[in-house]
């Protein structure tokens, strides 16, 4: 069996910015022990010989020139923001207020 | 830690030996980002110079900057570290508001560099071998400002502003290996370290290496251990250190505050810390735990770096001379002392001083000028000499009016006060402010002839030969001629007319 | 008979001879819309406006005599996955809801570059991540053979629009299937280019080393014609091939499968497919062996795999790709009660702005690459990636295509997968592997399986930059299933009538 704890998956969320109510942790972890189990088949299929392929189709040195490009405008970038203020995007503290 | 409960610095080095490591991240002068077509340029209106990838937006993919990747490479060959023949960008996963796609797109187990070394001479004259242990190409964040609470700070702070205009400027991470034996030379060492590291950068004209602009930005590990034991103590990580001063007093406060730690049986915390520039001290920042899981992985949307032999070697070629060569070779030009060299090292003036020689000036009138009072001025105002508005040239300017007998000491200051207001070059100085040296004899013998008239004793010294008492006249002539006289002339023409009356 | 009938080929030959405007048949592909999509929900946005002002302006160009491209003047339904600046994209996500792009994905710049007037976009599964479009926030697409049943996923809202003529052509992207399966299911052709031969610049990631944009169409031809359109080098995308791959509008022209060899994969036939679709499939194969072409058997042992590589792969490089998903920049958030910190908003606008099923797969990749755990799983997941290349080399030496089933079954009800992720999951089993590898594939309708009534279709494989041995034999295998039905496949379509 798999080690999908719930603890687990609240540390995996956690590290994923997903806040999760217990039901879901514990939907969640059921499931995705399930998951992992299957997708474990691929440790039995592969050994230290075989190299790894992270690009489908091998290529190497695709470099772009050292020319400037147009930019958006700041009303562009902001377009979108839920919030910003001074041609800036605005957040929440980022530290807890002690 | 309050500063005076630190243990005593050689106290603490009498018990402790220190290990220090050192990760420098230089900012690439390239014309655009690591990874997009926006303009890499500071202190522009914020978000002005962002686009879909820096801002992370859906769908943007990143494209390799060509040049940075050269650039790279060349820091690696100054740094002598083996080219990597495949290089690799990683994705380093973690969240924060000022990094737009909450990865940095990085490098990982594939550095463009590793395995290099460079010779790093100490105040006292000693010399380090520092060992590279990679040198790697990342990409910048963006810049938060903290408003509300006590300024700026993230403490307290009611919110943020995130501005993504540095986002993805081009970086390399210098990485050293861990740096034993320095005992208490170990802050030094860490500071010129960072200056040679900002000289090769320099003169490698890839970075404007400016620290107070944060182009060179260093990181301090710094860890303790009891003297004979084979175990590293547990180490912190100073961040924020953006000046060689800071390097240094950040280096031994952390030496004394984690002696003072262990000589209580207080274990040390693995984490990083913040320096205040202010206080002179470190404080507390994130604790590194399990938590930190940055969850690398190949970047799938860039493929491998991947140089050839020709292209390195083709930049091996263009390298300028090491920073310890090029030390010697100046210091044998200009014919300085030790002491005198190493003055201007510590000062950090080299460049200054050798692009004013270059200039025109004497190799000793322009340590004079720089070290003098450039630097004099520099304090005063509680600036980084780079800032001030002067330049070599200029400098070398007034170096040679003064030699050529154009101005005196005196009058060379004022320029000087006067280029740094931005009034022009100092030619046009001399001239809007009418401070050349009165070169008119005719000026000069009326007010001799003013003088001696009013002093008659003088007069009668001079006569009898004693000639160290034209020293008064001298000194009244000048005053009249407000200091625009040349006082050796003066003084000839004193004697001069003493014995003809 | 209506212009909405057509497929691109006709109209672009209508609208050479200037038989129909661009107008004419973009209004009335509109109304086909408006009629249709309350019911089908093929279409997250339509954009009438915008699609009506472009076939006036290509109408325009035309009576001026400009040059223009083949396809100009014909309108084209595009997967919300791809970001248009000016219009809404969602990729079907409550997290984007709302979010005007301010800039093109270089697939729609070349789409407005061939003046392509753009209908709309269309309804996907959340972050392209299903197999059913049930995973779309905006609820799912329904399939025009039977509304009760699913158009495949994650691109249904493309292949039920061309299945129910609400677009004659449309683009789709395919991570694991999401062109292929979808086309499987509604009886009409999906191709998925050599990994790079589209540009991925503003197609919203799912995985990045397995995303592939392409043609969603009614015929080869239209489907050759739309490749031709929208790939090529882009220096916005680093991954995008150098090289031309030539073209699939001519490959699309051939006649003859006489001597091709064909491979069928050993692996994706017999047991677990469903007795129609092994049928309809066999029936083709039978069909292009009388014109000439040989069967050979080819095995692909490292297929078995293939679902458990891509469900490492995917999720991993999907949990880095949405972690922009923050509420910062763009997008929802979400502010949870009391004091709350940055931190705290982005974990509350993720627990709300994402689906389960993404949750789910955020998780599961983030677990794949988490320290202590990625050489077994994401790294061992891609040493799969190698020997399933091997396979497919191996194989290509014996064979000039290989061929399966594009799916195991029919269309499956709505609902039916939807509690069983792994279920869901085995959709895929045909189509994975060529996502892993990089290799093109194409889906072709074979005809209805006898017990349900519901289209099959056949999967080509061809190796890396071959894509036009795919428009090749499909052309012919059409040509020769039309012959012998003596119609078109959408002509087995039941009438919608929708009030
Ligand atoms: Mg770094
Ligand atoms: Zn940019």
């Amino acid at each position: 069996m798999s080690e999908i704890t719930p603890e687990l998956v609240r540390h995996l969320a956690g590290l994923a910015r997903i806040e999760v109510t217990d039901a879901e942790v514990a939907q969640f972890a059921s499931q995705l022990a399930l998951i992992v189990d299957s997708v474990a088949t691929v440790k039995a299929a592969v050994n230290d010989d075989i190299k790894a392929t992270s690009h489908p189709i091998p290529m190497a040195n695709v470099f772009r020139e050292d020319v400037v490009r147009p930019s958006l405008t700041q009303a562009e970038a902001l377009s979108g923001a839920a919030e910003s203020e001074s041609g800036r995007f605005k957040v929440s503290a980022i530290l807890d207020a002690d | 830690m309050a500063k005076d409960q630190l243990m005593d610095y050689q106290k603490a080095l009498e018990t402790y030996e220190v290990v220090i490591g050192l990760e420098v991240h230089v900012e690439l002068n390239t014309n655009t980002k690591m990874f997009c077509g926006c303009a890499n340029v500071f202190g522009d209106e914020p978000n002005t110079n962002v686009c879909p990838n820096c801002l992370g937006f859906p769908g943007a993919m990143p494209a390799v900057n060509g040049k940075a990747i050269e650039n790279s490479i060349k820091i690696g060959l100054a740094l002598d570290c083996e080219i990597a023949a495949t290089g690799r960008f990683a994705r380093k996963n973690y969240f924060y508001p000022d990094l737009a796609k909450n990865f940095q797109t990085s490098q990982y187990d594939e550095p463009i560099a590793f395995e290099g070394k460079i010779d790093i001479e100490v105040p006292s004259g000693k010399v380090f071998t520092v060992e590279i242990e990679r040198a790697h190409m990342e990409e910048d964040a963006g810049k938060l400002t903290h408003v509300g609470g006590s300024t700026g700070r993230i403490q307290g702070a009611e919110f943020s502003l995130v501005d993504f205009n540095r986002a993805g400027v081009p970086l390399v991470e210098i990485v050293t290996k861990p740096i034993y034996g320095a005992g208490d030379e170990a802050p030094e060492l860490a500071a010129a370290y960072v200056r040679s590291i900002r000289e090769i950068v320099k003169n490698l004209g890839v970075s404007d290496a400016r620290m107070e602009r944060g182009n060179v930005r260093c990181d301090a590990n710094v860890s303790i251990r009891p003297k004979g034991q084979e175990k590293l103590g547990t180490r912190t990580e100073t961040k924020n250190v953006n000046s060689l001063r800071s390097i240094e007093r950040a280096v031994k406060y952390e030496i004394q505050r984690q002696a003072q730690l262990l000589s209580q049986g207080t274990a040390i915390i693995q984490e990083t810390r913040h320096w205040h520039e202010d206080r002179g001290a470190t404080s507390s920042g994130r604790p590194k735990s399990d938590a930190d899981d940055y969850r690398y992985f190949p970047e799938p949307d860039l493929v491998p770096v991947q140089p050839s032999k020709e292209w390195i070697e083709q930049l091996r070629a263009t390298l300028p001379e090491k920073p310890a060569i090029r030390r010697k070779r100046l210091q044998e030009l200009w014919g300085f002392s030790d002491l005198e060299f190493r003055d201007v090292v510590n000062s950090d003036l080299l460049d200054e001083i050798d692009d004013t020689v270059k200039a025109g000036a004497k190799p000793q009138a322009a340590r004079k000028w720089w070290t003098g009072e450039v630097a004099r001025i520099a304090n005063s105002e509680d600036k980084d000499i780079t800032e001030l508005a002067i330049t070599p040239s200029q400098v070398a300017q007034i170096a040679e009016l003064v030699e050529s007998g154009k101005l005196t000491d005196r009058l060379a200051r004022e320029v000087l006060t006067g280029v740094l207001a931005g009034e022009g070059d100092p030619a046009e100085i001399v001239a809007k402010r009418g401070l050349e040296v009165v070169s008119d004899d005719g000026a000069l013998l009326e007010a001799i002839d003013k003088v001696l008239a009013e002093q008659p004793e003088v007069l009668e010294k001079i006569r009898e030969g004693k000639v160290q008492a034209a020293g008064a006249v001298i000194g009244a002539v000048m005053k009249a001629m407000a200091g625009s006289a040349d006082a050796a002339r003066v003084r000839e023409l004193v004697i001069q007319r003493a014995t003809e009356k | 008979m209506s212009f909405v009938n057509k497929s691109a080929s006709e109209l672009s030959a209508m609208l050479a001879s200037k038989e129909i405007s661009s107008v004419e048949i973009t209004q009335a592909q509109l109304d086909n819309i408006d009629r249709l999509n309350p019911k089908i929900n093929s279409y997250l946005t339509v954009t009438h406006e915008i699609a009506l002002a472009q076939a006036k302006e290509v109408d325009e160009l035309r009576a001026k005599g400009e040059k223009l491209s083949a396809l100009a003047g014909v309108p084209i339904a595009v997967k919300d996955n791809l970001t248009t600046i000016g219009i809404e994209t969602t990729a079907g996500s409550k997290i984007l809801k709302g979010w005007i792009p301010p800039y093109n994905a270089t697939v729609v710049q070349k789409i407005l570059a061939n003046r392509m007037p753009i209908l709309g976009k269309t309804n996907m599964d959340e972050f392209a991540m299903g197999s059913s479009t049930e995973n779309s926030a905006y609820g799912p697409s329904l399939n025009p053979w039977d509304l009760k049943r699913t158009p495949g996923g994650s691109g249904g809202g493309s292949s039920s629009a061309v299945a129910s003529m609400q677009a004659a052509i449309a683009i789709g992207s395919d991570t694991g299937g999401s062109i292929r399966f979808p086309a499987a299911v509604t009886g009409t052709v999906g191709v998925k280019p050599t990994y790079g031969a589209v540009s991925r610049y503003g197609l919203i990631a799912l995985g990045s080393s397995l995303d592939q944009i392409g043609p969603v169409a009614r015929n080869v031809m239209d489907a050759a014609m739309l490749q031709d359109a929208i790939s090529g080098p882009d220096a916005m995308d680093a991954t995008s091939l150098p090289e031309s791959l030539g073209s699939m509008t001519e490959a699309a022209k051939n006649d003859s499968v006489k001597g091709l060899k064909i491979g069928i994969i050993k692996e994706l036939t017999g047991e677990g497919f469903q007795a129609g679709v092994s049928e309809r499939f066999q029936e083709a194969l039978d069909l292009l062996v009388a014109s000439g072409a040989e069967i050979v058997e080819v095995s692909c042992p490292s297929f078995q795999y293939a679902i458990a590589a891509y469900y490492l792969i995917q999720p991993a490089e999907a949990s880095s790709n949405l972690a922009r998903f923050d509420s910062v920049r763009f997008g929802l958030r979400v502010m949870p009660e009391g004091a709350a910190t940055v931190e705290k908003v982005m974990a509350a606008t993720r627990e709300e702005g994402f689906g389960p099923e993404v949750k789910r797969r955020i998780i599961l990749g983030t677990y794949a690459l988490s320290s202590g755990y990625y050489d077994a799983y994401y790294g061992s997941a891609q040493k799969v990636r190698t020997l399933i290349q091997a396979d497919l080399a191996k194989a290509f030496e014996k064979a000039n295509v290989l061929v399966s089933p594009t799916a195991p079954t029919t269309a499956f009800l709505l609902g039916e997968k939807q509690e069983d992720p792994l279920a869901m999951y085995l959709n895929d089993i045909a189509t994975i592997p060529a996502n892993l590898a990089g290799v093109p594939g194409m889906s072709l309708p074979v005809g209805l399986a006898k017990e349900d009534n519901l289209p099959v279709g056949a999967q080509f494989l061809a190796p890396a930059r071959e894509d036009a041995r795919l428009y090749k034999v499909g052309a012919v295998l059409e040509k020769l299933l039309e012959n012998k039905w003596s119609k078109k496949m959408m002509d087995f379509a039941p009438e919608l009538r929708v009030n």
